[in-house]
């Protein structure tokens, strides 16, 4: 039985068979409508995440499953004490898979530790959130061909922005990708991602201006400066609108440049470039939903 | 110059970091020990300038190695039996952990289920790195908690 934990977790060769199937399940949906008839995809989300958690339902309802869950902690056992460890073995016996998301970090590798059916982590914490960087990656595959030989900005929160630090992780692993970190000081990459990074000499940039570098990128991956992760309301109001991307930044960028961003934005994208074809991030979203069926798909072992 | 007397049974802990043996005292639990212990504050050392010592008069199985590894792999454990050394143990530092470090990432899930086993993995051998298994938060040995 396999989990999903971090985007490493699959081999490269592993996640291009995922990324065809996903490819695939996009060409095809009427294919793959009843795949998973009679299964059950368990929601865990210890903390609100709608886009996530719906993302995932749209996508075992896609393949003619069946969802059940919960939301946040609060209308959960976790609020009676319940351990993550008791909990899954539970809905292990509710469910075929589960995906949890949950605030603390290493959540899903406690549940995936006790769990009799697969677990996919949803998000755990600050930690990781594989399966928006396996979203990243087919967006970014789908839409560009390739997965390597890239400059790639990461702009915004590269502090506590999980969905950065698995994409970073998953992209040292395809030939010729340099990184650029754009962000203030006091969200800067962790140092132990720009530690490993040195150790496998890939290289990469820390810049705190998204102008001065916009023109030599071919990826520019947006974040949000999210609220939940900030200790006080002084340090969030502060930095949030740091970096925004608008349609004068546009003009610096290259005509081929993709903007990708996890979702939901704040006011780091201004609207005005939402119909720039270069703006890929509702595409991305819809890619989320491809890339959990073939997840799905794949740790049930069910082909169409 | 000091003299503290030969131990018959048991171990000596050798170029401890000077000013460190009493935090080895307390990690390896010593003070639990129904036995002699001497501690050897700032002893000359050729290799070390100064160093500690620790001579403790019990079985070596009593001895958590993998505490001790963590601590500083350098220092030099010898057994002794009849009064002589018989063996020097290399101290080796363990691919895990478990229930030694605390995790004091404040976000990691072993902050709020307290009856998870707290294990840290040998992420880098050179560089001495432990990291915890569910966050994957680095163990700094400065500002490390023990359980």
């Amino acid at each position: 039985m396999r989990h999903l934990m971090t985007p490493l977790d699959f081999s490269v060769e592993e996640l291009d068979q995922l990324f065809d199937l996903a490819n695939d399940i996009e060409a095809n949906m009427e294919k793959y409508a009843h795949c998973c008839a009679g299964k059950t995809l368990a929601t865990c989300f210890y903390e609100p995440s709608t886009r996530t958690r719906l993302s995932f339902e749209a996508a075992m309802l896609n393949l003619g499953g069946n969802v059940l869950g919960f939301s946040e902690a609060s209308s959960s056992s976790a609020a009676k004490g319940e351990s993550v460890s008791d909990t899954i073995r539970v809905i292990s016996a509710y469910a075929h898979i589960c995906a949890m998301r949950h605030p603390k970090e290493g959540a899903a590798f406690v549940a995936a530790s006790k769990s009799r059916i697969p677990v996919i982590n949803a998000g755990d914490g600050g930690h990781q959130h594989p399966t928006q960087t396996l979203t990243d990656l087919l967006t970014i595959r789908s839409l560009k061909g390739r997965l390597d030989n890239f400059t790639i900005g990461l702009c915004g929160d590269l502090k506590f922005g999980r969905t950065v630090h698995s994409l970073i992780n998953a992209l040292t692993r395809y030939e010729n990708i340099h990184f650029v970190f754009i962000s203030p000081e006091e969200l800067r990459v962790p140092e132990y991602i720009t530690e490993s990074l040195r150790e496998k000499g890939i290289s990469y940039e820390e810049e705190t201006r998204l102008e001065d570098v916009l023109p030599n990128l071919d990826l520019l991956y947006m974040t949000r400066v999210q609220k939940e992760r900030f200790f006080n309301e002084e340090d969030y109001v502060r930095l949030k609108d740091f970096y925004i991307l608008n349609k004068k930044k546009m003009k610096l960028a290259k005509e081929d440049m993709l903007v990708l961003h996890p979702l939901p934005r704040v006011n780091e994208i201004s609207v005005e470039i939402d119909d720039d074809p270069r703006a890929v991030y509702f595409k991305q979203a819809q890619y989320g939903v491809y890339v959990r069926m073939a997840l799905i798909m794949t740790l049930l072992n069910i082909t169409a | 110059m000091l003299n503290v007397g030969k131990i018959e049974e048991g171990f000596v802990l050798d170029h401890i970091p000077a000013g460190m043996s009493l935090a080895i005292y307390h990690h390896l639990h010593l003070a639990d020990l129904d036995c002699t212990v001497a501690i050897i504050k700032n002893a000359k050392s050729n290799k070390m300038g100064k160093k500690d010592i620790l001579k403790v008069e019990c079985d070596i199985d009593k001895l958590h190695m993998d505490v001790l590894a963590v601590i500083d792999h350098n220092i030099t454990v010898n057994v002794i039996k009849d009064g002589e050394i018989v063996e020097k143990k290399d101290l080796v530092l363990p691919k895990e952990i478990k229930n030694v470090i605390r995790c004091k990432n404040p976000r990691c899930i072993t902050s709020i289920e307290q009856e998870l086993p707290h294990i840290f993995v040998l992420a880098d051998e050179a560089k001495e790195v432990y990291r915890c298994r569910y966050c994957e938060e680095k163990f700094d040995k400065r500002t490390f908690r023990w359980i």
